[in-house]
């Protein structure tokens, strides 16, 4: 029994070791990542694992002719656990793709993992812009979105629209870090100033006393960058001490629209927010996320949702092609080689940083009066062209991109 | 000071002041329950946060406002702690502290794991209540109306709580309970019974906690995940089973976290475990205990 | 404190009959740790013995001393950032890199142990807290921690210039090495004369100082001690997942491996690595449940406080009569 075990464990190793033209295993296995459990599963979560299971099914189920199977686990936001559930699934379970993962610090492990595997790894949840930065990779595809594009999104829109001066509200941490400085460059580019920022811990419950330094700042714009329960807790508060009302607007860095639903119209209305998908958008996000919704308890899709449906639909289109899952560079190379189009984002690319580039959207929450029923939450305010949606190829000091 | 008007200051210690009332409120259970109990209460944050989502549930589902909520969703929440008392803490008096910090820890993770799977983590939208809306300008700061209505309502409950039970007959009966059960029932008072009414008292006071904080602050399911341990430390620094030291503590922390928030904010959550250190080093039972 | 009463096995003397009774325990946990790669996933075994080390090592402290420390992730963290920090940065090989953990973990240990010893019962788990959390916001704050990013991509390197541990199964034979080592350390210590000192002054600490025992010196070694081995722990945890970050030194892992000694068995010697297995085995398996996680682990420990306080190993060395 041993000895048949050692020398299954040496077959795999020689089967896996050349790139053969095949399907490894006869199945084509893709693991959702994420988080199911703690802060960010309304956003990721099982709505992820629904979304990809729906690109499998709208691929048929097959793909060169090897079925696709989706499994998920719980990472719990821990790099540690991300990390070895990582390293299991490709060593022993023969995953070929690892999608969504949510929080940059996950994400930056699991990437290590997924390169030294030579495996796929298409990121939805994660912000970080080192991800198609510093930290890229020839066998990730980052998809839905990224913090220069969410600080660009709503830093231009909001400068423009005559808030030049900007005090923030920052999360201390690297994400919430990154969040700022980002969005500071973009004030600063558009001729606004930067009056002062404050970091606070996270998950911190009460922001009374950081709204009240960022009233003193006389600020036209409070710039949140933090995310989940910060930003909830930040903007309902704001609202009580009468921010908004005092003539200075609250600026939400990353905000979700399931963040939306939980804070209620009548706290959030007015906030202006980036994103790169709202199910409202056209008929085939209508169609899609009425679909997506009918089966998650009547819960509409997050962006992060949206970006796995379509990441996992290209992957699939680019394996078709390749008829082979054993190179992960390879299969990563040929989604870059191929135009993207799916019904969510429409027609896009894939960069060669591994940034996957569309439109962002601006959008600004309605008023309780102006919305139809639940979910309708968002007016769009503007389209951010697919061209100067994303950080430029040439700033982001990634490898692979040839000088 | 510090190149900060004192206008401001002023503010900011008010507000620290307005946070410290949840502190009060949350170690004044937690030390009751511990003081009359011996039981280190870990579900207190969980509790804290089903008062929360009670107040939500009876709006959304009974069409029960805020002040409802304020009666019934402790009393709900007592109920149920009434019932982990009967069956569970009951077996756990003679035996050592741990275990009934462990067996309310994985109370805690249950109860936390339940809501989480019902109602997802981002949380639910709670309105301040349309008699305490808007504010009043201090000269200062705008101080809104629930902000007042919180210091003032916590104030009251932990000014009562303390002379029911250090100055009143029943107090007594309670803290000689503690004391020595065997004698006190000698007298024909029902000790299980009153203990057990003292456990729900103190689950009813986090879930007031909770009613008070659901218009202001997040409520999800983890939304009292991490306070347990700042709490625990509030009442650890006032004296364990002092209930003076946990209210007068539970003010005083506020006000020096809302310093900290002002001159080094990163800080500001782990401030009170600094304190904490330094208290325990030079005063072993805490600020207001007596040392055994 | 005493926590340790309930427990059952240190209660029956250790006679020669009950040594060998160990050694065959001993053995088959040998034995199940060399069999078990070729059946279970290496890794993830690799996981369970650091986390058993760790949980040996903090049952050192708890279960022989008596001192409940509520801040003993901060050993495991800190020496996996010393570690990981030595191989990436300083390029040193992993053998001296987790020496530079271990090291100072025994450090910090020194640091914290000589502070918190002089309370006892709740106020010593509540002053090991409160520095803990003061070194949790120092590595929140220190820019060579990396923040909740961490440090990643550590090289695993090779060890003695020989054992390539890129390689699954050595950097496996190696952990196992490792956690034999410490593991056999704890036990020698626990059946020491020192040992022997330290469970007197669980017992009954004012008589242990009337018979002329420098009680707190003992402590403070106990403490250092499991420290370090915390650190040893904590260190080589951090090149099998080339990773060190603040999961490690978050109150909640010192609140987890308190449970893992638990579930085992407080005061045993095997306990703890039966627990840790077990809350690893947990934590692995059920991260298809999701949120189905913390419920269950939940209601094991409710089970656990209200039928079998002894744990597992307590349980079983109960029915067997003899201390394992």
């Amino acid at each position: 029994m041993v000895i048949a075990r050692i020398l299954g464990l040496l077959a795999v190793v020689l089967v896996a070791a050349p790139a053969h033209a095949q399907i490894t295993g006869n199945v084509i296995k893709i693991g959702v990542l994420n988080d199911q459990s703690r802060l960010y599963a309304d956003i990721t979560g099982q709505g992820s694992v629904l979304a990809a299971r729906m690109a499998v099914e709208d691929a048929g189920g097959k793909v060169a002719g090897a079925p696709v199977e989706v499994v998920f686990a719980d990472h719990q936001d821990k790099p540690d656990v991300g990390s070895s559930i990582v390293r299991q699934w490709i060593d022993r379970d023969g995953v070929d793709a690892v999608v969504d993962v949510p929080t940059s610090s996950v994400a930056l492990a699991v990437s290590g993992v997924v390169r030294e595997k030579n495996k796929v790894f298409l990121i939805s949840g994660a912000a970080s812009s080192d991800l198609s930065g510093k930290a890229c990779s020839p066998n990730s595809v980052h998809w839905t979105y990224d913090t220069w594009a969410l600080a660009n999104g709503t830093g231009n829109a909001v400068v423009k629209a005559g808030g030049d001066t900007w005090f923030f509200l920052t999360a201390d941490y690297a994400f919430g870090h990154a969040l700022e400085r980002d969005t500071s460059a973009v004030v600063k580019a558009n001729g606004g100033k930067v009056l002062g920022a404050v970091r606070h811990p996270l998950e911190t419950s009460d922001f009374s006393s950081f709204l009240l330094q960022a009233q003193a700042s006389k600020a036209k714009v409070i710039g949140l960058a933090n995310a989940g329960g910060d930003t909830i807790n930040a903007i309902k508060q704001a609202a009580e001490f009468g921010i908004v009302k005092g003539g200075q607007k609250l600026a939400g860095l990353l905000i979700f629209i399931t963040d939306i639903h939980s804070l209620g119209l009548k706290t959030a209305q007015g906030l202006q927010l980036t994103e790169s998908f709202y199910w409202d958008l056209n008929d085939q996000t209508r169609a899609w996320s009425k679909k997506f919704a009918e089966r998650h308890g009547g819960k509409m899709p997050t962006m992060v949702q949206a970006g796995v449906y379509a990441a996992v639909t290209h992957y699939l289109k680019a394996l078709a092609q390749t008829k082979s899952d054993a190179d992960g560079k390879a299969v990563v190379a040929k989604m870059k080689e191929m135009p993207t189009d799916d019904p969510l984002f429409g027609k896009g690319t894939v960069r060669a940083d591994g940034r996957k580039i569309h439109p962002m959207y601006l959008f600004e929450v309605k008023a309780p009066e102006a919305s139809k029923g639940p979910w309708d939450y968002y007016k769009m305010v503007r389209q951010i062209p697919a061209a100067e949606a994303f950080r430029p190829l040439d700033q982001g000091g990634c490898e692979l991109v040839k000088k | 000071m510090f190149g900060i008007p004192p206008q401001a200051l002023f503010g900011q210690l008010l507000l620290g002041l307005i946070n410290g009332a949840f502190y009060a409120m949350l170690s004044l259970g937690l030390a009751v329950i511990f003081g009359l109990l011996n039981i280190i209460n870990f579900a207190h944050g969980a509790q804290y946060m089903m008062g929360a989502f009670a107040a939500w549930f009876l709006l959304t589902h009974a069409g029960l406002g805020y002040w409802w909520a304020l009666i019934l969703a402790p009393l709900a929440v007592g109920l149920l702690g009434i019932l982990l008392e009967r069956t569970m803490l009951r077996r756990l008096y003679h035996l050592d502290h741990l275990y009934g910090l462990l067996l309310t820890f994985g109370l805690a993770l249950v109860i936390q794991g339940l809501f989480q799977n019902q109602y997802g983590s981002s949380g639910q939208p709670y309105l301040i209540p349309a008699e305490l809306q808007g504010g009043r300008n201090l000269g200062f700061m705008v101080l809104p109306n629930y902000r007042a209505w919180v210091v003032v309502l916590s104030l009251a409950v932990c000014l009562a709580t303390w002379y029911v039970i250090e100055r009143t007959k029943l107090g007594a009966y309670l803290r000689a309970a503690t004391e020595n059960p065997t004698l006190v029932r000698a007298f024909g008072v029902n000790v299980p019974r009153m203990i057990t009414l003292t456990y729900g008292f103190g689950v009813g006071l986090a879930a007031l906690a909770g009613v008070l904080a659901a218009p202001i602050y997040q409520v999800s399911p983890l939304m009292g995940a991490d306070l347990i341990i700042v709490v625990f430390a509030v009442v650890v620094i006032g004296g364990m089973g002092s209930i003076m030291g946990a209210i007068v503590t539970g003010f005083a922390l506020g006000l020096v976290e809302g310093l900290t928030k002002v001159f080094y904010p990163e800080a500001s959550k782990t401030v009170i475990f600094v304190i904490m250190a330094v208290v325990l080093l030079l005063k072993p039972a805490g600020l207001f205990g007596r040392a055994s | 404190m005493a926590t340790t009463k309930a427990s059952g096995g240190p209660a029956i003397a250790t006679t020669p009959a009950t040594l060998s009774y160990q050694y065959l325990a001993f053995g088959a946990l040998v034995a199940f740790f060399l069999v078990a790669p070729f059946f279970i996933y290496p890794v993830f075994l690799m996981k369970a013995l650091c986390f058993g080390l760790f949980a040996s090592a903090f049952n050192l402290l708890v279960g022989y001393v008596g001192l409940l420390s509520f801040g003993h992730a901060i050993f495991l963290g800190s020496a996996g950032y010393a570690t990981a920090h030595a191989a990436k940065v300083w390029g040193f090989p992993p053998e001296l890199a987790i020496l530079v953990g271990t090291a100072a973990a025994g450090a910090l240990g020194a640091l914290i142990g000589a502070i918190a010893i002089r309370r006892q019962g709740i106020y010593f788990a509540m002053t090991t807290l409160a520095l803990a959390q003061m070194l949790y916001f120092f590595a929140l704050q220190a820019p060579f921690t990396g923040g909740e990013d961490g440090i990643q991509a550590v090289p695993r390197g090779t060890m003695f210039g020989v054992l390539d541990l890129g390689q699954t199964m050595t950097m496996y034979w190696v952990v196992l090495g490792i956690f034999l080592g410490g593991f056999l350390l704890v036990y020698r210590t626990i059946h020491s004369p020192m040992g022997q000192v330290l469970k007197a002054i669980r017992e009954n600490e004012p008589r242990a100082v009337s018979l002329g025992y420098k009680v707190d010196q003992y402590k403070l070694v106990a403490f250092v001690l499991s420290a370090a081995l915390s650190g040893l722990a904590g260190g080589t945890k951090a090149l099998v997942f080339q990773l060190a970050s603040l999961t490690d030194v978050h109150w909640t892992m010192s609140g987890e491996v308190v449970l893992m000694t638990l579930l085992g068995g407080l005061g045993t010697v095997f306990g703890p690595v039966v627990g840790a297995f077990v809350m690893v085995t947990l934590e692995h398996y059920l991260a298809q449940l999701g949120a189905w996680v913390t419920i269950v682990q939940g209601i094991i420990f409710v089970i656990c406080v209200l039928t079998f306080r002894r744990g597992i190993v307590g349980e079983l060395a109960r029915i067997l009569k003899k201390p394992l």
